[in-house]
């Protein structure tokens, strides 16, 4: 019998994570974005309906053939599929990824295009883990993890086109109140 | 009330409201959290490359033309996952205040001075051991306006990457005896003590260096990947 270790505690992330966490997001702009990117824009927003100036998300989905990285083989630097983004004055975000293809899940079934995403804030003592699908997807109908959310929140995962032709959409991450985004638990 | 992840022991991860710590109060959910069985999405995660690290990256006392003042200090210790197995190339990145307890951010408004040789940041990809090695100053303790009189205990903040994107952590390491502990809302949001406990660093001198530097050993555990998959999900 061995003994499991418990996994230690998570704290806030803070107001002044900028000062280290910056640099990823200055990395990849240095490596500008991948011909076939979207982008996602949108804001943060508390309880209060108030902005959030100071969140850093992270952003993990699939290639566009619905494929993640092999573990065992790391990038030179810079893993794809990952983005970091920080939220500005009016807790705003925006950041280009290569938007995910379906992803295979058991037999002839997949998960809708989906960025898994991290919410990490002052006031926040352990991360949010959420999901953002996309709005001109067919496979969101029946996406297995869509289909647990009841039907008058899931509005709160799917990201809206903004601009098709250029690949925006916007996707807006409300902490808490009437509209509060789906977070879940793994 | 919000459920707890399906995967966290009670007691040992803080509830998304805790309000002595006030700021958590309108940035936390109020519905319930919706626990799920992970897919290939939270079974992956991102792998990061030994080309995002620089030399002195994790010698904060060496990113400048001279030395940092204040107490300098080794932080070390070992990335573990919930079996005890090393976590091996795990992207470690820490942010700290300077000895002073200012931070080299635009926001931080203590009246207390910078250090023009001392920028309070670092990372580095732990070894095939799972091992870390920092070197750095003892950050100092500092005020902030949660409540009156609300002082911060000294603390390096981590974030980690493990095996998986749910094994991702960010924390807050703290040193052995400081009295500001008992005193503060962000770690007394823990309910567990002995949680609690665990993200105080241990004095190790053993691998302190006479004359030059004390030792604090500091072991982080990281989730491991769940073993609850979706139903006929492929494997």
């Amino acid at each position: 019998m061995t003994t499991r270790l418990i996994p230690s505690s998570s704290q806030t992330v803070g107001p002044f994570f900028r000062i280290c966490l910056e640099h990823l997001i200055d990395r990849q702009q240095m490596s500008g974005a991948a011909a076939d990117s979207i982008v996602l824009s949108g804001r943060v927003i508390d309880g209060n309906g108030a902005p959030v100036p100071d969140a850093v998300l992270e952003f993990w989905g699939a290639d566009a053939s619905g494929s993640y990285p092999d573990p065992g083989q790391p990038p030179i630097d810079l893993p794809s599929g990952f983005c970091r983004a920080a939220t500005g004055s009016e807790g705003l975000f925006s950041f280009s990824i290569v938007k995910p293809g379906p992803v295979v899940h058991g037999d002839g079934c997949f998960q809708a295009p989906h960025l898994l995403v991290l919410v990490f804030a002052r006031g926040l003592l352990r991360h949010l883990i959420t999901r953002v699908y996309f709005d001109d997807e067919e496979g969101n109908e029946s996406d297995p993890v869509l289909l647990q959310v009841a039907a008058n929140r899931r509005q709160t995962l799917i990201a809206r086109t903004a601009d098709a032709d250029a690949g925006e959409y916007h996707w807006d991450i409300v902490l808490q109140g009437e509209s509060e985004t789906v977070f879940f638990a793994w | 009330m919000i459920e707890s992840p399906a995967a966290a022991i009670p007691g040992t991860q803080p509830d998304f409201c805790f309000p002595p710590y006030v700021s958590s109060i309108s940035r936390s959910p109020r519905l319930p959290l919706i626990v799920l069985p992970d897919t290939l999405t939270e079974r992956s995660g991102p792998v990061f490359g030994h080309g995002l690290i620089q030399a002195n990256d994790n010698d904060l006392t060496a990113q400048h033309d001279g030395d940092p003042i204040g107490e300098r200090i080794f932080v070390h210790g070992r990335v573990l996952d919930e079996d005890g197995r090393p976590v091996r190339g795990a992207l470690v990145e820490v942010w700290q205040a300077n000895a002073a307890g200012r931070y080299r951010h635009k926001a931080d408004g203590y009246n207390a001075p910078l250090d023009p040789n001392f920028s309070g940041a670092g990372r580095l990809l732990t070894d095939d051991q799972g091992r870390y090695f920092l070197k750095t100053i003892k950050p100092g303790p500092y005020p902030w306006m949660n409540h009156p009189n609300a002082w911060r205990p000294s603390h390096i903040h981590f974030s980690l990457f493990g095996a998986g994107i749910l094994s991702r952590l960010v924390t807050q390491m703290y040193f052995p005896g400081d009295p500001l502990q008992p005193l503060d809302p962000i770690f007394n949001s823990i309910p567990d003590p002995s949680a609690r406990q665990r993200l105080v660093s241990r004095l190790d001198m053993e691998r302190s260096q006479p004359q030059y530097a004390l030792a604090f050993e500091f072991d982080i555990v990281l989730r491991g990947r769940s073993e609850m998959p979706f139903e006929g999900a492929a494997r």
